[in-house]
């Protein structure tokens, strides 16, 4: 691995950290939303089987934080140390929303310390539902400032550059630059659709696994329902996201969509392979249809690659995963309405066995769809780092040790990936949810008559 | 006051809480570990537990503020300090990344494992002292400038005596404020056994702290004159230091009002690192980023004053809740709740 130069290695490593974080960051904005909707269901209708829900998921969910607060401390402190060039001129520019960032987490810590240590302090259970709140919040928050950060980074504004000299700075008209409100939407819409999804495929699968009970059942209408909520919202937001790169970065979405040549009622490709002459083979075409994806009319005229000199255009390999990620989330969508509907239907049973193992897979498929997502967005931006301004190639270190440093944190990787899965399944198997609500709520009916 | 003024005066702020917090931390891991091995364990892990368990995530963020609020006032920096601390940064992310997992494994999981305690235990005592690093660095003479850029010089580094008794002064320190608070804290909980332990923690290294800040400040004065002679005008602040270290001691031998020992303690870091800090001015890292130098522009610098002001009106109550509920909520404490 030696032949590799500094910026191949500073770009793999931080591809790793990211790949990695990207997981549990996902999972920290996710979830405390799923856990504060299950509390206060659980108060409103005085059934402790959503308490206890929110309980058990708080307790897998601190496991997961604990991994998501070091691997975004390995990002923040990595940022400056393999790209210290970018850092300085971003630091200049956009280091508001990264301090910003740290006080929403600050917020969110302190607030997740006082839930999780005082279920049973407060007479009227409602208070301890308040301190999710400031939880929810937060981890939102977190969100829309880092993402404003790598908004940033794809539509930079806000500054002027000569040289190495920046001068009439705005952090607020950096912050809110064009890519701001469609990347945020994404991301949160993104991240409250895929900790649904997970959390209904471990539910499912604890039913197929299991002899299903009344906990589980619920547990499964509520996070079915919230996959399929969050699932309008993304398809919304990655709508959106389409307008407004064809509007502001065309190069990114051309390359994504194989659209080398500018035209009006222009096809949406999917899938399919480029021979040697870059002409498109064994694809599926749907004819206008990119037009409209772009901007909303059939015929309107599309800008492709033959716009752009070739050496600042995205590898092209990416058009894969913006169509991967674009099947799952359309998979996310299908499957929680097929619950829906069958759950609605007296002949069917949505507990149908074929069914819960889609919903098993839907959890994994909407973390992979995230990961396709953020390789698209990323590598969509190359050869930038700050598109328009500075290359990926000037923006990293000189230093030649990252090789080795790749190695460190592969390794650390794969030691908390590892651990962190057998704690959380030994954390639940050792405990599982009937044994706790006997032990906890003996005024439950388990076998429960439908609620 | 200007901005860079500002700017470095709260970020040393927060260098000095996470020294603090961290440093408590970080020994209660190093003092855990080892009482297991001495099977006093069950005399002191309990006390341990019940003040970590709600703090532990709150003190990684003090440091995460640090630096992300240096790059942001002092972008410069970003490409001084990154460029040469590649490998000791990343080895004290793996740590921070091991110890505050594996904390959260050990606690929120199952499982008691003597692999845990023993990471837990170890990173407490390899963390400041690769952190350390950073301050040595800052002194200047272990960084070189080249057309290719700025790079570390390991062998100078890993040779000097400086380096070496700031390591030291960073590892002793931290067993020191931590014994300190833990006495406190035991005795807050009425936990007689659990305080006269960790009282013995506290005076035994009390004595090392002393002796490494004193080798710490003559090795200064061989590596850096400069600093050293800045450091002697302010003379007071590192008198008024010691003075406040022999109070705490004095009380905790007595055994006489630890909360007010653990203050003193407090202030003796107060002065000592301000006193460093003041004297380290105007560089950040000599001999090539002062304050002027690599301050960031006024909106930004204003931007950042303001954010940090609303942040604290966000956070100061926040705090104020969190400890009433888990450091000063006597019932807490002493198990009750």
């Amino acid at each position: 691995m030696m032949e590799f130069d500094s910026v191949t290695m500073s770009r793999m490593l931080t591809s790793l950290t990211l790949a990695f974080h990207i997981i549990f960051a996902t999972i920290g904005v996710g979830v405390p939303l799923m856990i504060s909707i299950a509390e206060f269901i659980g108060i409103k209708k005085k059934d402790a089987n959503y308490t206890l829900l929110a309980r058990r998921w708080t307790r897998g969910f601190v496991i997961t934080v604990a991994v998501g607060v070091v691997t975004g401390t390995a990002i923040g402190l990595q940022l400056s140390l393999l790209w210290p060039s970018f850092m300085q001129v971003a630091g200049n520019v956009i280091s508001l929303p990264l301090f910003l960032e740290t006080f929403a987490f600050f917020f969110e810590a302190i607030f997740l310390g006082a839930y999780l240590y005082t279920w049973d302090r407060f007479n009227n259970p409602i208070y301890h539902w308040l301190f999710s709140i400031p939880v929810v919040i937060g981890a939102g928050m977190s969100a829309f400032f880092i993402t404003t950060v790598n908004s940033f980074m794809n539509t930079p504004q806000g500054f002027e550059l000569e040289g190495r000299t920046i001068t009439d700075i705005d952090p607020l008209e950096a912050m809110f630059n064009p890519a701001t409100p469609t990347k945020v939407f994404h991301v949160l819409s993104s991240s409250y659709l895929t900790s649904a999804a997970i959390l209904a495929a471990i539910t499912a699968f604890i039913i197929l696994k299991k002899k299903s009970s009344n906990y589980h059942k619920k547990a499964l209408k509520l996070t079915m329902i919230a996959t399929f909520f969050f699932a309008i919202l993304t398809a919304i937001a990655g709508d959106l996201s389409a307008k407004f790169l064809a509007d502001e970065q065309p190069e990114k979405l051309a390359a994504g969509e194989w659209h080398f040549e500018t035209e009006k009622g222009a096809d949406l490709i999917l899938f399919g392979t480029l021979n040697e002459n870059n002409e498109v083979e064994n694809e599926i075409r749907l004819p206008n249809a990119l037009s409209f994806l772009s901007h909303g009319d059939f015929n309107s005229e599309v800008v492709g690659l033959d716009q752009f000199p070739e050496e600042e255009t995205p590898p092209l390999w990416i058009h894969y995963m913006f169509d991967l990620m674009v099947m799952l989330g359309m998979y996310a969508l299908g499957v929680s309405f097929l619950y829906i509907v069958l759950s609605k239907l007296k002949r069917w049973s949505e507990h149908n066995k074929w069914l819960l193992w889609l919903i098993v897979l839907n959890g994994p498929f909407a973390m992979l769809a995230i990961e396709f997502g953020w390789i698209f967005a990323e590598v969509g931006r190359q050869p930038w780092i700050l598109r328009g301004y500075m290359k990926v190639s000037e923006g990293a270190t000189t230093s030649p040790h990252v090789d080795w440093m790749f190695l460190l944190f592969l390794g650390l990787y794969i030691l908390l990936g590892v651990i962190s899965v057998s704690v959380l399944r030994k954390l639940f198997s050792d405990n599982p949810a009937e044994v706790e609500l006997e032990h906890r709520y003996p005024e439950v009916d388990q076998r429960g008559v439908d609620v | 006051m200007s901005y860079e003024l500002v700017g470095i005066t709260v970020l040393w702020i927060f260098l000095y809480g996470y020294l603090i917090v961290a440093s408590i931390d970080f020994g209660a891991g190093f003092f855990a570990y080892y009482a297991k091995q001495t099977k006093q364990d069950h005399i002191i892990n309990k006390i341990i537990s019940r003040y970590l368990s709600p703090v532990w995530e709150v003190t990684n963020v003090f440091f995460v503020f640090f630096f992300v609020g240096l790059i942001g006032f002092f972008p410069d920096t970003a490409y001084y300090f990154g460029q040469t601390l590649l490998i000791p940064g990343s080895i004290a992310i793996v740590l921070l990344a091991i110890r505050g997992s594996f904390y959260a494994f050990e606690n929120y999981g199952s499982k008691q494992s003597s692999v845990y305690m023993f990471l837990y235990g170890a990173t407490g005592l390899f963390i400041p002292a690769s952190l350390a690093t950073a301050l040595t660095i800052s002194e200047g003479g272990f960084i070189e400038e080249t057309s290719n850029g700025v790079r570390l010089l390991t062998g100078e580094l890993l040779t000097s005596p400086y380096s070496w008794s700031v390591v030291f002064l960073a590892i002793v320190s931290v067993l020191f404020i931590s014994s300190a608070f833990l006495t406190f804290y035991a005795n807050r909980a009425n936990d007689k056994p659990a305080m006269e332990l960790v009282r013995k923690y506290m005076i035994f290294w009390s004595s090392p702290t002393i002796i490494a800040s004193l080798t710490t400040f003559i090795a200064m004065s061989q590596h850096n004159h400069r600093h050293f002679e800045k450091m002697l005008d302010l003379w007071w602040m590192f008198g008024l230091s010691v003075a406040f270290f022999l109070g705490a001691v004095f009380l905790v031998y007595q055994r006489k009002r630890l909360g007010l020992a653990f203050i003193f303690v407090m202030f003796q870091f107060f002065f000592a690192f301000f006193g460093y800090g003041a004297g380290h001015l105007p560089y950040l890292l000599e001999p090539y980023i002062t304050l002027q130098s690599s301050v960031t522009n006024d909106t930004m610098g204003l931007a950042l004053v303001i954010a940090f002001i609303a942040g604290l009106c966000l956070l100061i109550p926040s705090l104020i809740l969190l400890m009433r509920m888990f450091l000063f909520d006597a019932d807490y404490v002493k198990g009750n709740k």
